[in-house]
Parts: C-alpha cells; structure tokens; sequence
C-alpha cells in the first residue's frame, strides 16, 4: 500500500515527459517543414534561368514576357522580410502561368523535349512549394491545437511553447481568378 | 453502379458520373454515353500539367483545388480538413500490435501443425522442430525482404529516366504533402491499371505503379493514387500487408506439402512400418483438420485486413491532395479499364489500390473481398468534393 504514492507520481512524470516530448517533435516538425518550403523555392529559383535560356530563342516576340520572369525572378531573391518574400513568389508564380501561356501558343516549343521536360520540373516544383506550405500549415495547427489544450496547455504555458503562425497568403490571390478559356 | 459506362470527358479523359452532362473537370459537355468499350482517351503523359495556361498547384488549406480556375457548381461544400497527425500514430502503432500478433499467431499454428504433422508421421519432435526452422526462415524473410520479395514477384523495375519524370516528381509531391520521406519509385511493366506500397517503416518504403496505369491517368488522378499509397505507408499498413502476404502463404505452404505428400500415400507407408499406429492416426486426423482449417483461417484473416484501412487511405489521400475528385476519377477509370497485374496472385491481392482479381464483382460481394467495393469508395471520395452520392 505505501507504494501507491510513489507508482501515482511514476505514472504522472512519465505522462509529463511524454507530452513534454511531444510538444518538442510538433514543433521541430514545423522548422522542418518551413525549411522544405525554403528548399523547393531555391530549387525553382535554379530552374527558371534554365527554362528561359531555352525558350528565348523561338520567342523573339514575347521578350516582355521573359523579361518580366526574370525581373520577378530577381525581386523574390532579394525580397526581405517573409511579408515582401510571400508577394514576391505571388508576382513569381503569376509571370511563371503567363509564360507557360506564351509557350501554349508555339507548338515548336511545346514540342522541344528541353521544353517540356523543364516544364514538367517547373509544375513539380510549384506543386512542391504548394504542398509544403499546406503541410506547414497542417503542422502548426496541430501543434496549436496540442499547445491550447488541457492538459497539455499547462506543459506548453510552462514551458512557453509559443503559438507558430500560419502561412498566408496574399489578399490579391484570395480575389477569384477570371478564367478565360477560349 | 460504375460499370463499364462512365463516360469520359473527350477534353481532359477525366471520368463522370454516369448520366453527367458535363465533365466535373473541366466543364466539357459530354454529349450521350459512350458505349461500354469505349475507353477514355489516353493524355500524352504531362499533357495535363498545365491546362488552360494555369498551373494546377495544390491550393492553399482549406480550399479546394480545381483545374483549370472554373468552381465547381456547387455552392455549400464541405471544407476538407488536414488528416490529424495524431491518427496516423495511432493507426501506424495500431498496426505494429497487429504485426507482431501475427507472428505469435502464426508461430501457434506452426507449433499445432509441425506437431500434428510429425505425430502423423511418427514423430511429433522432429515435425516440431523442423516447423520451428521453416517459421523462423519464413518470419525473417518476411520482415526482412518482405517488400523486395513482393516487387520481383510483380515484375517491378525502378523507375527511373525521362519517360518517369513526372511519376518521380508526382511522388516526391505527394511525400512533402504526407510529410513522409520520398519512397523508391517503381514501375510495373503491364496493360492493367493499378498500384501498391510495401516497407516496414515510412523511410524505407517503396511505391510502384503499372505502366497502363501511368499511361492513362492524368496528373490529377495520378496524385490521387500516390497520395493513397503514401496514407498506407505513412499509418504503416504496408508493414502489416506485407507481412501478412508472405506468412499466409507460409500456412498454405505448409498444408500444401502436408496434404500432397498425403495424396502421394507416403504416410500410410510410414504408419505401415511405426508400432504406435493408434497415436499416428490420432495426430494424423489433427493434422488433416489444421492443415484444411489454417489456410481458411489465414485467408479471413487476411480478407479482415484491409476494407476499412481502404477507406481511411481514400480519406487521408483527399487530405493529402485536398482533391478528393481526382482519386474517385482514377478509381473509376481503373474499375473501367481492368486492373490485372502481371504475376497477380491470392497472396498479395490486398495491397494494391483495387484488387487485381476481382473487379469486375467487386459491387455485389463485399464479404469475401479484400477490398470495399470500387463503387462505394468513388462515390465517398465524390462526397467529400462536394458531388452528390448516389443518383
């Protein structure tokens, strides 16, 4: 009977390590997550130079186009702040449709297997960044939602585990875009 | 209910409801029913990666993602929810408690039966012993090279190359999207339509697809099918299946030689000769009971694998992709198109997306099958986009 103190706080350290311990993997997975979105940018920043060094040749007449690319190209590096980085992707991805809309008229281009295999990387890596950004934000509401919790919010107030903030993106992407087929 | 009449979109080779006027993909009118032989159209690969000039990106949480910037004519529809990650605790540590049972499970029907069949013999200790041997060789094949095993069974190759860029891109998407590490990519050289994943742990793991299936899908639906196999990986059912395949086919194994070595009258030679005739036959009848019954038993074993984890992996894949619509189109173009896969077999007919043996009943009997029926999952998967069930 005397061990029953003792097993009760057993039971509680090791639910306190436990959650503890949680909270920690939930929170470097969101570090982790941010790094991979990091990543897939720099690897769309490596390929665009690739893409244009092709395409430049058949576009003789879309120069704007492919100048506009390289300019958001050149403005998303030097962006600072995450606010002036998110719209300078958003000005990035907007040039990178319209020049994928340019080559949709060459059908040479479309046809060049440099075109279309850089192509393909290009929307791999797009749906790359996209898609991390959505696990980022799947990871920080899932450690909000562990941090806000009882019991676990007294752990994290404790330990001041912070509240992570979400990607948003920028209020002029938000706004439906006017589809034009045809 | 989605026989072999889907009609497919001649725009996109997207897959409607039967009876849709127009292609939930891109707005397409379809004009009538195309017959059932018809099949869709197939898009020259990375034809699809951009249509209309706007790149199909995942869209930002909480939205819902359709090609092309057209809504869908739908106005309430429910918001997809990220899967929570604490499910996929559960189901993965779920599934380890489940492997682990099945190694004791199976190491108690290897005891019955390596006893009965060397009592049925005239000696119980040796058929023990060398039950021991062959379970302990079996065991650590499975967990061991369980995946490498299931792969060269199919014929698979890594891919790898031009021709598989946009496999290899759309499965690197996926694993960012699931938050697991890219798997090894593989390719099954075959007409049918279909695909698996197989590994002990997410960072081991591999995924592989037929060639009929990369040939037809589109990008969209391509997602759909590899988001699928990464939410098997990622709870780790792939652990669970894989080792399931290869031990049930242990059991089969061992009755198998048991009951032809019967057939062959060995043992009536043997009993012919022993003294104790009466213990012999004792064990024999034991024998023949276990070495009818553990088949049946593994065999419903296996069959209660996998139908809900189906479910959970469509869910957890519309999760993934927030694009529920592009898993039900491939579902429903599978179902159309045939899933055979070369050097398909009982053994490993639950791990792939549909079973490769039995399609084309997969509506009408939902109790001896390994998987849901294709119908009922297209038409949860067209719920959660918004698309009404049924009609």
């Amino acid at each position: 009977m005397a061990y029953i103190p003792l097993v009760l706080v057993a039971v509680v350290i090791a639910w306190f390590v436990a959650a503890y311990n949680k909270l920690v993997r939930f929170r470097n997975q969101i570090r982790n997550a941010w790094h991979q979105i990091d990543v897939q940018l720099k690897r769309r920043y490596d390929l665009i130079p690739n893409l244009v060094e092709v395409v430049k040749d058949y576009m003789a007449y879309e120069q704007e186009t492919l100048t506009k690319v390289i300019e958001a190209r050149g403005a998303a590096l030097s962006a600072k702040g995450p606010a002036a980085q998110a719209k300078a992707e958003g000005l990035l991805t907007e040039t990178l449709k319209s020049l994928f809309a340019v080559v949709e008229k060459y059908p040479e281009l479309k046809a060049n297997r440099n075109v279309a295999s850089l192509q393909e990387e290009l929307t791999g890596t797009e749906n790359k960044i996209s898609f991390a950004r959505q696990f980022y934000n799947d990871s920080v509401m899932t450690y909000n939602n562990a941090i806000q919790s009882i019991p676990t919010n007294f752990i994290a107030n404790f330990f001041n585990f912070a509240q992570e903030a979400y990607f948003e993106t920028e209020p002029e992407s938000r706004a439906v875009p006017k589809a034009s087929l045809r | 209910m989605i026989g072999g009449i889907a009609p497919a979109c001649p725009k996109c080779g997207g897959v409607n409801r039967p009876g849709a006027d127009i292609c939930y993909l891109c707005r397409e009118p379809l004009g009538g029913h195309p017959g059932p032989g018809n099949r869709p159209p197939a898009p020259p690969p990375g034809a699809n990666a951009f249509v209309g000039g706007s790149p199909p990106p995942a869209p930002p949480p909480g939205a819902n993602a359709f090609v092309g910037g057209s809504p869908p004519p739908v106005e309430a529809r429910p918001a997809l929810r990220p899967i929570p990650m604490l499910l996929f605790t559960e189901a993965a540590q779920h599934n380890v408690r489940m492997s682990v049972l099945l190694f004791v499970l199976l190491f108690a029907v290897f005891f019955l039966l390596g006893t009965a069949i060397g009592g049925a013999y005239g000696d119980p200790r040796t058929g023990l012993g060398l039950s021991f041997v062959l379970y302990a060789i079996l065991g650590a094949t499975a967990y061991f090279s369980g995946s490498s095993i299931v792969l060269s069974i199919h014929g698979a190759r890594e891919a790898g190359g031009e021709d598989h860029r946009q496999l290899r891109n759309v499965v690197e998407e996926m694993a960012i999207a699931a938050g697991v590490p890219p798997p090894k990519v593989y390719v099954i050289p075959g007409e049918g339509m279909n695909a698996f994943a197989a590994g002990r742990r997410p960072e081991e793991a591999c995924v592989a697809v037929t060639t009929g299936l990369l040939d037809r899908l589109n990008r969209e639906e391509l997602q759909g099918v590899i988001a699928h196999e990464l939410a098997h990986v990622k709870s780790r059912d792939t652990l669970y299946n894989v080792c399931a395949a290869v031990l049930v086919g242990a059991v089969a194994l061992l009755s198998d030689m048991f009951l032809r070595g019967t057939l062959w009258g060995r043992r009536g030679r043997s009993s012919g000769e022993g003294s104790g005739g009466r213990g012999n036959a004792a064990f024999f009848v034991l024998a023949l009971l276990l070495a009818v019954l553990a088949p049946l038993a593994a065999k419903i074993l296996q069959m209660s694998i996998s139908r809900q984890r189906e479910y959970h992996a469509d869910a957890a894949a519309a999760g993934f992709t927030r694009n529920p619509l592009g898993l039900a189109s491939a579902l429903a173009k599978i179902t159309a198109g045939g899933a055979q896969v070369p050097g398909e077999n009982r053994g490993t007919q639950h791990l792939f997306i549909v079973n490769p043996l039995r399609v084309f009943d997969a509506d009408s009997s939902a109790l001896m099958s390994t998987h849901p029926p294709t119908g009922e999952r297209i038409q949860r998967l067209r719920a959660m986009g918004g698309l009404a069930a049924g009609a």
